[in-house]
This record gives structure tokens, C-alpha cells and sequence, in this order.
């Protein structure tokens, strides 16, 4: 379907989870550069695809990474190896301050290779990050919560960052600063994105891959699908002249792509 | 006055044991959410070792002996026995249940069930006056090691990488893990702190208490878990707060009212704690 090398092969990935079998053979490739999106309905898998890959969740199938299999592989041994992820949830320590937060990613192995953590990047790409390093995460806003989350896997070399629905219930500014970090951050690292909200989308991704009942039901340039209005209202769910006329202003409560079926 | 100083400076005394005991389990519940209750083994290889080797060492080295045996006890339980299980919370319930029932019986096999006298080093059978008050030393020493503890865990939480390590994954450990760190690592060290802090307890406990017997850990581990639940899972100061309620309520109400009301109370206490805030007096609602 795709042509080229890719950096990330997902092969027959099948997960159970309390007894609902939940990814039933799901194949797809992430390229070497610029941003995968992976779409679907709610509840469809895509973040239990992301788990699955760093393997937090047991799944069977084939994962390979720039070559290598790593699918049971322990989630920290992938991380150190140069895959980053930025959870759903941002999972940002609320008990630490921020300084604390990003100490923590800051990786032994990286530190050992001669390469210091990237602090640089960092602060240039959030200025706000350097005033706020003492105070508490959990007194963030979602906002900066999510340039924490970000910040903490740009001080580290990555080969591929994972990152879960960046923009999710943020205020529309918000949106619109997230979504530009993140397309400067794709300059340097290919992501694999998990996004709802379309005209996020729209601006980021190169590639776009569609899961549906636990497979994948489109895989192709993210132009072909979201330029063809019943192909987008088929597989997600939504109608196209919504999402072509809410640019990144649309409210955070109601992202433009919020599947009906929810 | 002076009867109010002796019960809270022995209350003080039993809070410091309480302590010792809660501050390791705390953190293991906290970090690994493991419910250990073979932690008052740890305890109990801490005072036996320290019983065993006073003689020939004198007390201080002793001392350090007991804490390092039962550090190394921790360790190896968390490497053998929790390890392989830690997707499986009931078996982890019922392998540290077997192995503080089967510690009770090895002790009792090797050295008998009757409590055995324990060495204590003559100073601490010294009494001082504070407030009109005699006190035995051996409160003061069981209280001057708590404190000296807790300043000691919270600078370690506070200022080491590995204390930071734990702070992030008693709030969330499948984060720390997806930020490349193994986690586990973490929890053997954390299990081997516990094991060290109880040995420590079961060290100065036997001063305390004046003897050394197989079922003390036990017993003492009710109301070191009555202590981390008050005081919020995986907090230190929590624990400590806590430790100090209890130590106190039940020294208190043991004296002036029937015997074993202090126990009711205690209870009754963490009913309301429970009542008012579930996660405990430092917990945070969302954890």
C-alpha cells in the first residue's frame, strides 16, 4: 500500500482484554519521517495500540522497530532504545514540580553516549517550562501539563514518539500551540498520532491509518482520506462539513471529530 | 504532670516502633502495591540478629548487623517470591501470608517459642528526669532513631535520583516505566529499606520491650498496617503523623481507661479517618 522503508511494521497485532478481543490483527507501517495518524472512532484500539506496542499490554502478532522485533520487550528497555511516549492521560506527575518531571525522563543511557539532555529544545519550544520548574505539575494547566508530557520526551534522542490525543480537552488557543510544537517537533522525529480532533489532522499528518472493529480499514496519504468527504463520514463517523469548515477554533468539549456512535 | 509526661514519652516511644515498621510497608504498598505481611519476618530477623550477635559484638554493631540481615531478607524475598507474581495480587496476598506463618515456625523451631531475654546495653536502662517526670532511656532511644529516620527517608526521597524514582511511581508506576526507567529495580530497593527499617524496629524494639519472641513481628504488624492506612499509602509523613496518633491514643486510653480500650480505640480511629478521608490524612483524593 505504502511505498519506501518504514521505521515502525505492526503486523497481525491482536489484543484481548478481559475476555473482548479488542485488536484483531492489525497491520500497518509508520514511514521514516513526519507524522502517522492513527484515527477511529472512539473505543476502536488506538490506544490500546500504542500499549500494545510498548508492550504494557500483553498482545500477540509482530512489532518491529528499525528492524528489530520488540514486541515483549519491557516497556523500559523500548523507551531507552529511542521510542518515547506521550500518554493519553500526559501522565504528568502531579506530586512533582515541574523541574522534578523532566529530571526524571532524563535518560542514563543518552547521558552515558555523551549526549546530554536536550534542554535547549526544550525551553526554546516552551519558554513557559523554565518559569514554571518549581511549581508543582498537578497545579498545571492541561495545557502546560501537556508541554510537560511533550518537553519530557524531547530531552531524550528518540527514533519514534508515540503521542496519545495531544489536544484533548484543551481550550481551542491551547489547541492551536500544541499543534505547532508538535509540527516542529515532527521536523526533527517521526510520530505515530493518535488525534480525534480532524483539522489537527489535517495539519499534521502525512500518512493516516484507520482502524475499525479491530482492524484496519484504510491506510494511506491522510490527503486521499480527508479530501474525500464520504470516505471520511464512512470510516469516522463524522461529516466532512463539519471538519472542513471548524478550523483549530473549534471548542476543546467538542472536538470536530467526536464520532457520532460515541 | 509527671504521669501525663511518662504515658506520652512511652506513647512517643511506640509510635517511633510503629514507625520503623509502617514506613517500609507504606512505601512497598505504595510503589509496588504489594500488601507485604511478611514484613513483620523482617522485623523479626532484625531482633534475632541482633539478639544473637550482642554478645559477641557488643550492641551498636549488633545493631547494625540485625538492620543489614533484614534488609538482605527483604531484598530476597522481593527477589524470589513477589517478583515472578507481580500481575498476580492474590497469589502475592497469600505467598507473603505463607511466608510470615512459615517464618514464625522456623524461628520457634530454632530457638523455641518462650520469649528470650534481650541484651541491653546498660545505658539504656538509665532513667532520666524530664518535667518531673522518670523516664527510661530506652523511649528517648526508640524516638531519637525514628526521627532520625524520617529526616533521613525524606532527604533520600527528596534529594536522590532513586528517591525521585519512587516519588513518581507511587503516583503512577507504568509512567516511570514509559519514561525508560525500570521501575523494578525500585521496588527491590524499596523492599530492602523496609526490610532494613522493620530490622532497625526489631532491633530497639527488644530494648523496648526487654525480650525477643518469634510472633512479635506479627503482632506489631497489625498496627504498623492500622498506621499506613491512617496515614495514606506510600506517604512518609503521613506515616509518621499517624504513627504518633496511634502511639499516643493508645498509651492514653490503656492507662486510664480498661485494658486493651486503647486497641478499641485505635480501630475506631481509623473508622473515622477512613470515614472522613479514604485515601488517608496525606492521601490525595485522586490517587
Amino acid at each position: 500500500m505504502l511505498e519506501g522503508p518504514s521505521l515502525l511494521e505492526v503486523r497481525d497485532l491482536s489484543v484481548r482484554l478481559g475476555g473482548s478481543h479488542i485488536l484483531q490483527g492489525v497491520s500497518f507501517e509508520v514511514p521514516l519521517t513526519g507524522v502517522t495518524a492513527l484515527l477511529g472512532r472512539n473505543g476502536v484500539g488506538k490506544t490500546t495500540t500504542l500499549r500494545a506496542i510498548l508492550g504494557e499490554i500483553p498482545a500477540t502478532g509482530a512489532v518491529t522497530f528499525d528492524g528489530e522485533p520488540i514486541l515483549g520487550r519491557p516497556t523500559y528497555r523500548l523507551v531507552r532504545s529511542g521510542l518515547g511516549y506521550v500518554p493519553e492521560d500526559r501522565g504528568v506527575f502531579a506530586g512533582l514540580t515541574v523541574a522534578e518531571n523532566l529530571r526524571l525522563a532524563e535518560r542514563r543511557a543518552s547521558r552515558e553516549h555523551g549526549a546530554d539532555p536536550d534542554y535547549d529544545t526544550v525551553f526554546m519550544l516552551f519558554p513557559e517550562l523554565r518559569e514554571r520548574a518549581a511549581q508543582r505539575a498537578g497545579t498545571l494547566s492541561g495545557g502546560q501539563q501537556q508541554m510537560v508530557a511533550l518537553a519530557r520526551v524531547l530531552l531524550n534522542p528518540n527514533r519514534l514518539l508515540l503521542v496519545d490525543e495531544p489536544t484533548k480537552g484543551l481550550a481551542p488557543a491551547v489547541v492551536s500551540a500544541v499543534t505547532a510544537a508538535l509540527s516542529r517537533v515532527a521536523q526533527r522525529v517521526p510520530i505515530l498520532l493518535v488525534e480525534q480532533n480532524l483539522a489537527v489532522v489535517r495539519r499534521l499528518a502525512g500518512t493516516a491509518v484507520v482502524l475499525s472493529a479491530g482492524r484496519v480499514a484504510w491506510h494511506g496519504p491522510a490527503a486521499d482520506l480527508l479530501g474525500s468527504a464520504d470516505q471520511t463520514r464512512a470510516l469516522l463517523g463524522v461529516g466532512t462539513t463539519a471538519t472542513t469548515t471548524t478550523a483549530t477554533t473549534t471548542t476543546a468539549t467538542t472536538p470536530p471529530a467526536a464520532p457520532r456512535s460515541a | 504532670m509527671s504521669t501525663i509526661v511518662l504515658l506520652t514519652a512511652t506513647g512517643l516511644g511506640l509510635a517511633a516502633l510503629y514507625f520503623l515498621v509502617a514506613a517500609g510497608l507504606s512505601l512497598v504498598f505504595g510503589l509496588a502495591g504489594v500488601l507485604n505481611f511478611a514484613h513483620g519476618l523482617f522485623l523479626s530477623a532484625g531482633a534475632y540478629a541482633t539478639w544473637w550477635a550482642a554478645p559477641h559484638w557488643g550492641f551498636g554493631p549488633a545493631v547494625a548487623f540485625g538492620v543489614a540481615c533484614a534488609a538482605a531478607v527483604g531484598a530476597l524475598v522481593e527477589l524470589v517470591l513477589i517478583r515472578p507474581l507481580y500481575r498476580r495480587p492474590t497469589e502475592q496476598v497469600l505467598v507473603t501470608v505463607g511466608l510470615s506463618l512459615a517464618g514464625v515456625a522456623l524461628l520457634q523451631a530454632v530457638w523455641g517459642a518462650d520469649p528470650r531475654p534481650y541484651p541491653r546495653p546498660q545505658w539504656t536502662k538509665q532513667v532520666l528526669t524530664v518535667l518531673g517526670a522518670r523516664l527510661p532511656a530506652d523511649r528517648l532511644l526508640l524516638l531519637g532513631a525514628a526521627v532520625v529516620v524520617l529526616a533521613g527517608l525524606a532527604a533520600f526521597l527528596r534529594f536522590t535520583r532513586h528517591g525521585l524514582v519512587i516519588r513518581a511511581g507511587v503516583e503512577n508506576r507504568a509512567m516511570v516505566s514509559a519514561l525508560g526507567i525500570d521501575v523494578r529495580r525500585s521496588f527491590t530497593l524499596v523492599f530492602a529499606i523496609g526490610g532494613g527499617l522493620a530490622g532497625l524496629a526489631g532491633s530497639l524494639g527488644g530494648v523496648y520491650f526487654g525480650s525477643v519472641s518469634p510472633g512479635q513481628g506479627a503482632s506489631l504488624l497489625i498496627f504498623a498496617f492500622i498506621v499506613v492506612v491512617i496515614g495514606g499509602m506510600g506517604s512518609v509523613a503521613g506515616t509518621a503523623l499517624a504513627a504518633v496518633a496511634v502511639g499516643l491514643v493508645q498509651q492514653f486510653v490503656n492507662y486510664y481507661g480498661t485494658g486493651g480500650a486503647g486497641d478499641v480505640c485505635v480501630v475506631a480511629l481509623l473508622a473515622i479517618v477512613l470515614l472522613a478521608r479514604p485515601h488517608g490524612i496525606s492521601g490525595r483524593v485522586t490517587a
